[in-house]
Formats: structure tokens, sequence, C-alpha cells
């Protein structure tokens, strides 16, 4: 059996991980992987839920989160590419206008 | 031609304005002149189809009624949308829509230039559906609805050309003034709804005859009330001021609306609502007393004015006041004959005023005219023609068979009198001598503006059409001394009782001399004054500046109600009751500010702000 404390305090460290990477990095990159790896505590706290109470939602939560994650690094790193092209920039700080 | 298209001939202006107004971007300027103008011919060859049909066999009960539907329907009361065609709506329609016609094709040539003609056409048309929706309405209601709907109109045309601050205030105070009539008006129709408990203007008239005859007070209070709303759009004494500063708008809207037809509608209402007049004798004494002072102190304005449109502003003033004057003692149908010539002859004055105007590049002043003769004829005879109708210049033209036979029955009609006749007479006189003043001021002597536009046919037919019903519109009532032609009256007594006038001949034809030499006489001073040595700078100081003011009530209003109006207002601005919810306005706005800066386009302080947000929330799920 998982220890559920110790399990859910790994995925509440690695949400807290995740959160600290979008606070303090501008590159947009890495943004995107701060928001993955958030994405993923979330994901790992579903699947430890379900194997404690031997529940299939749990799984299949996740795939479902897989799916979102899947998506979101599509969009966001087209964005960053045409960023990169058209403004010779992914600081996220620095592309906040919306005219131009 | 069957009556059954009565309907038609308001609604199709109204076509007419729909359309104009929903394709004012996409419409050339030709085609919307040419919607414009055709919605209105085609109004007024039905009115002439129908009113011929009228004429040659009248329908069994004198009068037409077609009730398109129900308006409002409301426990008990219902107000139809209903049409009625009596002999009295018929000749209005007709000066409507005919004198419409010829100033929408006038209006043409003077709006050519102008890049918002598709607006002015839609106002115009609109104008036209609700003066035909007021003069054609058999419910008091449907009246109200075009009596609002020709003061918008007003207001519109007058601040046509908006971007001049000037001409925007002149349709304000246009507006405000007629509207303190209105509201009177309005009054009254409740009133007479809540009393008599209809609003059909033929029942309504039957009831206070049965209810009204031994109790004075009520139907003089309602007279009295309608009057007020009569008095504000026919600018009589005491809401006049508004009529002057309205020449503002385009010329044609001053002879559509400030001449021909919408001032002439609180005449149209005391003539309709007689019988009640009647009940209030006192009351209709005032409307005699307001009319014969308002002609006599806008004559004497018009005397001292420098700018042709204010003149002529202040002689429709002045004609307006004979009609009321005819109302005021009993002489309806010579009110509603004088409002018939008086249609002709003003628009066909404005008309060509309007041609002067445009050729001497839009200006006004009479001084700076001159020598229009030889430059600009077509101008130079129409305008003669329509000065020679106004100054009632003997025998041949429209206006000296209306006006005398106005001055004629107040002193001869029952309620008449000497003083009301002296007033006229006066009054003749001051008219032939300042539109005579004008005449020769402004269209003899020394050119001193060149010519830089010349009228084309849209200009000449108007003037041709409206110059020759000045001259002959007049033949269809003639007094007894002159033949004795009475087809104008005897077309209108089923609607409009005649006076009792019982004088012998002999002294009816002395009254005419007498109005025939004041007429000539005004016209001789005029020529001795200002034909030969025409006096170059209008003389300033005196009694003269008060005139040239309009006796100053503009003054006095000024001071009297807008002054102190205003000071209130500012005063009440910062009242005891204002402050709470000043302070709320303050507190909500520092809010505003507050929250405004959290908004800095960082998306990093955003994220921070929401996880922040969830950790509260979830520290007070937790936690509590």
């Amino acid at each position: 059996m998982i220890d559920l404390d110790a399990a859910m305090l790994i995925g509440t460290l690695l949400f807290l991980l995740g959160l600290t990477g979008l606070l303090v990095r501008r590159n947009l990159v890495f943004t995107l992987m701060s928001v993955e790896i958030m994405l993923n505590a979330a994901g790992f706290a579903f699947v430890v839920a379900g194997a404690h109470w031997n529940a299939v939602e749990g799984q299949i939560m996740y795939l479902l989160l897989i799916a979102v994650a899947a998506v979101e690094a599509a969009v966001g790193l087209t964005i960053v590419l045409s960023l990169d092209r058209r403004m010779e920039t992914i600081d996220g700080d620095s592309v906040n206008r919306l005219q131009g | 031609m069957s009556f059954h298209l009565l309907p038609l001939v308001p609604l199709l202006p109204l076509a007419g304005f729909l359309w104009l107004a929903l394709g004012a971007g996409r419409l050339t300027r030709r085609s919307a002149a040419r919607i414009g103008v055709s919605s209105v011919a085609i109004a007024a060859l039905l009115v002439i189809a129908i009113g011929t049909r009228f004429l040659v066999e009248p329908p069994d009960a004198g009068a037409h009624v077609q009730t398109l539907g129900a308006w409002l329907r409301v426990a008990g009361f219902q107000a139809d949308f209903a049409f009625r065609l009596d002999p009295l709506s018929l000749v209005l329609s007709f000066v409507v829509t005919f004198v419409g016609f010829w100033i929408h094709l006038y209006s043409a040539f003077y709006m050519a230039e102008d890049e918002a003609i598709a607006r002015f056409f839609a106002y115009m048309n609109l104008f036209v559906a609700a003066m035909l929706i007021l003069v054609l309405a058999d419910d008091l209601l449907l009246l109200y609805l075009g009596w609002e709907g020709v003061g918008l109109c007003s207001y519109l045309l007058i601040g046509f050309w908006y971007r001049d601050p000037a001409n925007g205030y002149a349709a304000r105070k246009a507006f405000v003034m007629t509207r303190v009539g209105d509201t009177a008006f309005l009054i009254g129709l409740l009133l007479l709804f809540s009393q008599l408990g209809s609003t059909r203007i033929t029942e309504l008239m039957e009831r206070a005859t049965a209810m009204w005859a031994s109790e004075p007070t009520l139907a003089s209070v309602a007279a009295l009330l309608l009057l007020a709303g009569a008095v504000g759009k026919s600018a009589q004494l005491p809401l006049q001021t508004w009529l002057p500063d309205a020449m503002a708008g385009p010329t044609p809207v001053s002879a559509l609306i400030h001449a021909a037809t919408m001032v002439t509608a609180g005449v149209y209402l005391i003539a309709r609502t007689h019988v009640l007049f009647e009940l209030a004798p006192a009351v209709q004494n005032l409307v005699a007393v307001i009319g014969a002072l308002t002609l006599l102190l806008a004559g004497f304005s018009a005397v001292v004015q420098t700018d042709i449109k204010r003149i002529l502003a202040y002689s429709t003033m002045s004609q307006i006041g004979y009609m009321f004057l005819a109302l005021g003692v009993g002489a309806w149908s010579a009110a509603i004959f004088h409002l018939f010539t008086h249609a002709f002859f003003k628009a066909l004055l404005f008309l060509s005023a309007g041609v002067v105007i445009v050729a001497l590049h839009h200006e006004q002043n009479i001084f700076r005219m001159g020598d229009l003769r030889r430059r600009l004829p077509a101008a130079f005879w129409s305008f003669l023609v329509g000065a020679a109708a106004l100054a009632a210049l003997p025998l041949v033209t429209a206006g000296f068979y209306s006006k005398d036979l106005i001055l004629w029955q107040a002193y001869a009609a029952e309620n008449g009198s000497l003083w009301f006749w002296l007033a006229g007479w006066v009054g003749a006189f001051v008219t032939a001598l300042y539109i005579f003043r004008l005449f020769f001021i402004a269209f003899t002597g020394e050119p001193k503006t060149p010519i830089r536009r010349t009228p084309e046919w849209t200009a000449l037919a108007p003037l041709w059409a409206l110059g020759i019903l000045s001259l002959v519109a007049g033949f269809v009532e003639m007094p007894a001394t002159l033949g004795g032609v009475t087809l104008f009256r005897a077309l209108l007594e089923p609607v409009l009782p005649l006076p009792d006038v019982h004088a012998p001949l002999t002294v009816e034809a002395m009254f005419q001399l007498l109005s025939m030499a004041a007429s000539l006489a005004g016209i001789a001073l005029a020529w001795l004054l200002y034909r030969h040595r025409p006096v170059m700078a209008p003389t300033s100081g005196g009694i003269t500046e008060y005139w040239r003011e309009g006796w100053g009530f503009d003054l006095a209003y000024e001071r009297l109600v807008v002054h102190p109006t205003v000071c209130t207002a500012h005063w009440a601005r910062h009242d005891l009751f204002e402050r709470p919810y000043d302070r709320l306005a303050g507190l909500a706005r520092s809010l505003h500010r507050g929250l405004a800066t959290t908004q800095n386009g960082r998306v990093r302080w955003y994220a921070g702000g929401i996880a922040a947000g969830s950790a509260v929330a979830f520290a007070l799920v937790l936690l509590a």
C-alpha cells in the first residue's frame, strides 16, 4: 500500500516547484515547462488517490490530463516559435503589449 | 379616386423618410433628391385626386373617416389610427402636400451642393408625414402624435448644419419654447379625456357642448390649455421668441416649416376645436387680443431688422397674428383662408429670398445686396409678387382678399370691435412698409455683392407656381362689394360656422377703402424713405433698438427664467442630498483606481495573484 500522506506531500512539492518556476522564469519555454510540471503534479495526485481507494477514475483523469498537457504544449510552443520569429524574443515580460 | 386611399397620403412621405434614412450612405445625391421629391409629389397628386372626388361627390356625412386599426386599447379607452377627411383637413392637406412639393423641388436646387442631402430630404419627408398626420387625425391623441412629430422635425432641421453651435442653440431654443406650449396642450388633452371620456375630436366637441354649456369654468380651462399649445407652436405672444432664431435652418426649411405649415398648426388646432372656444367666450376673446398684440409687435420688429430671413420670420409671426385675430372674433373660415393664401405668398417670399442668399453666397444682410432686377430677374419678380401679396396690394393679389376679410370681420363680427380692426389696420400699414423697405433696399439700388450662382429650373418652377397662386388664390373668396364669390367659405361651412355679420354694404366698402389706403400708404412711405436714398446703416438707439431685439423678450426671459434656472441647477448640484451620492461615487472611483493598478500586463504577476488567491481559499477551507 502507498502511504497517501507521503505521496500527497511529493505531489504538493512537485506542484510548488512548478509554480515557483512559473513565477520566477521569464523565458517562455521555461514557463511552459513549469506549467507541465504543475499539470503532472496534479496527475500524480490523481493516480495515487485512485490507487489508494482502488478506483479507476484516477487513471482516467490522468489520461485526460496528458491530453490537455499535450495540446497546451503544442499550442504554447507554436506561440513561442512565432514570437521568436516575429519579435525575436521569448521574454514573457516584454511581449505584454496587445498592439503592434 | 377612392377615399380609401386616404391613409396613403401620410404614409407615402413616411415611406420616403424610411427609404432615405435607411439608405442614407448608399444613395447618390441625385437619387436622394429624387426619392424625397417624388414621395411628396405622389402624395400631392393623391390629395388633388381625392379632393376632386370630395368636391364633385361629397361623402354622405360630409366627411370620410378611415380607420387603419387600434393604436392603444387599455381598460375601455381606445385610440385609433383614424384619418378624417373633411373640408378643413382637405384644405390643410392640400396646402401641406402642394406647397410642400414645390418646396421639396426647390430644395433639390438649394441643397444640391450639401453633402448631407439624403439626411435633409429624410427629415423633410418625415416632417410632411407628421404634418399630414396632424391635419388628418380624427383623434386628438393622433393629432398630438403629429404635433410632436413636426416639433421634432423642426428641431432637427433648424439644427441641420449642426457644426455651428449657434444653430444647435437655435434648435434647442425652438424645441424648448414650443415644448412649454406642448406640455400645456398635453395637460389640456388629458383634462378633456378625463372629463369627457373620449379623445375623438367629434365626440369631444359633442360632449363638450352637452356637458359644459352651463358650466363654462372647465371649458375655459381646457380652451386655455389648448390655446397655450397653439401659442407655442404658432410663435405668438408670449412664446414667440423662438421663431426669428429658427431662421438658422436652411431656407427651404424656413419656407416649409416656419412659414407655410407647422407654425400654422396652432391656427388649425383652434379652428378644429372651435366648439370648445365658443363655450369659453373669455378665452376666445383672449385669442383675438393675443393675435392683435402679436401682429403689431412683430410688425414693428420687422421694420428695423437687417437680416432678410429675420424680417420674413417676424412677418410670419405677424401674419399668424392676423389668423389668431380672426379666430378670436369667430371668423374661423377667414383665418383658414388667410392661412391658405399666406402659405403661398410667404413660401414664395422665402424661396425667392433663398435664391438671393445662394446667389450672393449666403449673404443675408439686406444692406449688402442691391441691384437684383437685372442680375437675378427671377428672384426680383417673384419677390415683388410675394411682397405685393403680403402687403395686400388691392384687387390683384391673394393677400388682399384674405386680409381684407379678416379686417372686415374683426370689426363687423359679433365678437369684433373697432379696436381689433384698428390693430389690424395699423398692422396692414406696417406690413406694407416693412416688406417694401426690404424690397427697395435689397433689390434695387447699387450692386454691393457679386453673383455666384444663378437658379436652375428646379428653383424657377416653384417660383412660377407659387407666384401665380399668390396672385390668383384669392379669387375663390371675394367680398360682397367686389362680386361676392364665396367658394371658400361655402366649402368650409359644414365644419366652420360663419360669424354673424350685420352691416350695410356701404360700411363694408368704406372699410375696404380704408384698408386699401393703409396698404398703399405703406408702400408709398417705403418708396419715399428707401427708394431714392437708402439708409445705409440701420439707425440705432431709442425704441428701434427694442424693436430690433424683438421688444426685449429674449432679454427678459434670459433674466427671469433661464438665469434663475441655471443658478438653481448649479446650487442644487452640491446640495445636502447630493453629498452621500457624491461620496459613493468617489469611493467607487478610488476602488477602481486601486484595482486598475493590478492590471499591469505582466503574466507572472497574474499567475502569482491566482496562486495567492487559491492559497487563501484553501486556507479558509482547511482552517475554518
